[in-house]
Formats: C-alpha cells, structure tokens, sequence
C-alpha cells in the first residue's frame, strides 16, 4: 500500500458560539473560543492519498494537479477567511475544528470524482492541526482497488 | 507494538519520463523536472511491528536498527546524485514514492526471520510532502 500526505497551510478565524445555548453556558463550554469578536489560528491541513502509483511516472498523481484541486475547492473558501461569516457551509454550523474537517470532507467527496476519477487515487486520511497542541484527524474508507494490474508492472502498487 | 526510527539523508534528484518532452515533463513534475537536478533534506521513519522480547524488554535492538538504516539506506544514499549514482534510479524515476519503495525493498530484506517486521517506510521528502509504504507491498 502506498500513501502519499501533502500539508497546506491556512490562516483563519472562527468563533465558537452555539445558538442552541445559553451565552451562559456558551462561555462556560467553549472558554476563550467564545471571544464574541472570533480569534484565529494558523491551521495546517493534511490530506492523504492513497492508491496505485502510476508505473510510467511512478507517481500517484502530479503534484500540481493536487495543489490546484486543494487550493480551489477548499483553501480559496477558508484562507484569510472568517469561517462563521465567510464561508457558507457554517451559517448554521459552529465552527470547530470537527466540523471544519467534516466540510473539507465533504467538499472533497462531492469534487474528487470530477477532477480525479480516471486515476484509480482516493483520499484516505484528512488532518488539521488547529494549533501545535490540537490535532484532528478523520479516516476515510478506501475502494477496493481492481487487483488485475499487480502483475503488469513491477512498481505498481495495490492497496488492501 | 510499533517501534520508529527515524534517519536523514541529502540528495539530490530529478524526475522526468525520458520519452516525454520539457513541457510534458514540467505538467508531471513541476520544479522536480529540472534536469540539472536539485537537493532535498529527506527524513526517513522506519516502523518496526513485534512484542517485546519477555528478557530484554525490547521489540529490536535500536542499534541494531540503526545500522541497518545506515548500511542500507543513508551510506549509500546521503550525499549522492539519485539518477547517477544509487541504483536503481538509472531507470527507476527517483520520485518520492520510488525511493520509499526501494527503501522498503532493500529494508524489508533485513527483516525476513526476526521476531519484529517491517511495518512502515515514511519518507519526508519536504515537511510538506511525505510518502508511506505500508503492506502489502507488491514489490
């Protein structure tokens, strides 16, 4: 099996605040993140690829192809950004950073196929690192991949 | 229980297709198709998986561990041109996913009968960048 991890880098606010709560119980949970005038951090977002390395350019996929897709559909929404403002998917939605890796997730699910479906790459693996003290990681399930080509090339990779 | 070591080595590298033309080579690779090449700092993190042994307490010997690190990857590799001087990167594009692999093949044979195994190649090519090769691995 073979795994490619490629780290971005964004700046951005947000501001912890439930509408279902209290402002009582808003500034009890989320503490200092309930600032009414939102903070911000620098987060760092991971994404891992994993899939079948191409045997003519034994990569997985060019890099570029990857930094335009990342820097399209995700960091252009969040990079100098205000999340609870900025960024529609978190009208309704507290911005913590669970829920940022859940958008990112989903972003990234509903435009993977448009950009990557003809190689057989999938993301496995969606980091941030909120602050170097908090980190948040979300698993995805891996297609099986078709076994037929193991055979064809001796730096091909297929994964479980 | 996994157990990690990590390892560094400066090399320098290029990748391009032989077959493809400038253009084509910069749309695969970017900056890494310089053909004159240029250098990285890689950070190599090998995982060995076993149960402490009952007496020593340990999975392996890091010593152990380590020189075979050095041996087989940073001797050979630190300080060296990838393309002209390591093989099999003659023919083998020395990508980031290709040196992790070939350092998982030339490791994975320092491990057949021990009590641990391999159970990871990470290679930093940038604190940006790294790639995995975990089994199985079809090598």
């Amino acid at each position: 099996m073979i795994s490619l991890t490629r780290r971005y880098h964004f700046p951005a606010s947000h501001r912890l605040h439930s509408p279902r709560l209290s402002e009582v119980e808003n500034a009890r949970l989320y503490g200092k993140c309930n600032n009414p005038f939102g903070h911000g951090h620098d987060y760092t977002l991971e994404l891992t690829i994993t899939g079948e390395l191409d045997p003519n350019s034994g990569l997985l996929l060019p890099l570029a192809r990857l930094d335009g897709f990342v820097q399209e559909k995700i960091l252009r929404l969040f990079a100098y950004r205000n999340i609870n403002v900025d960024v529609p998917q978190f009208a309704n939605v507290v911005p913590t950073t669970e829920n940022v890796i859940r958008v990112i997730a989903e972003l990234v699910h509903r435009h993977w196929a448009g950009s990557f479906g003809d190689l057989p790459i999938h993301v496995s693996r969606i980091q941030i690192q909120e602050t170097e003290r908090n980190g948040f990681e979300l698993l995805l399930p891996v297609p099986e991949i078709e076994n037929s080509s193991a055979e064809r090339n001796e730096s091909v990779m297929v994964h479980a | 229980m996994l157990i990690t070591r990590r390892a560094e080595f400066s090399a320098s590298h290029f990748c391009r297709v032989a077959s493809l033309n400038d253009q084509q080579n910069w749309q695969l690779f970017g900056e890494e198709s310089h053909s004159a090449g240029h250098g990285h700092n890689f950070v190599l993190e090998v995982s060995v998986e076993g149960e402490p042994d009952p007496i020593t307490g340990m999975i392996v010997d890091l010593k152990e561990l380590r020189d075979i690190l050095e041996r087989e990857i940073v001797a050979p590799m630190d300080h060296r041109f990838l393309n002209y001087e390591v093989e099999p990167f003659g023919q083998v594009i020395p990508t980031t996913a290709n040196i992790a692999l070939e350092i998982w093949r030339r490791l994975e044979k320092q491990f057949g009968v021990a009590r641990y195994r391999l159970s990871r190649v990470r290679l930093f090519e940038t604190a940006d960048l790294y790639v995995d090769v975990a089994p199985p691995v079809h090598a």
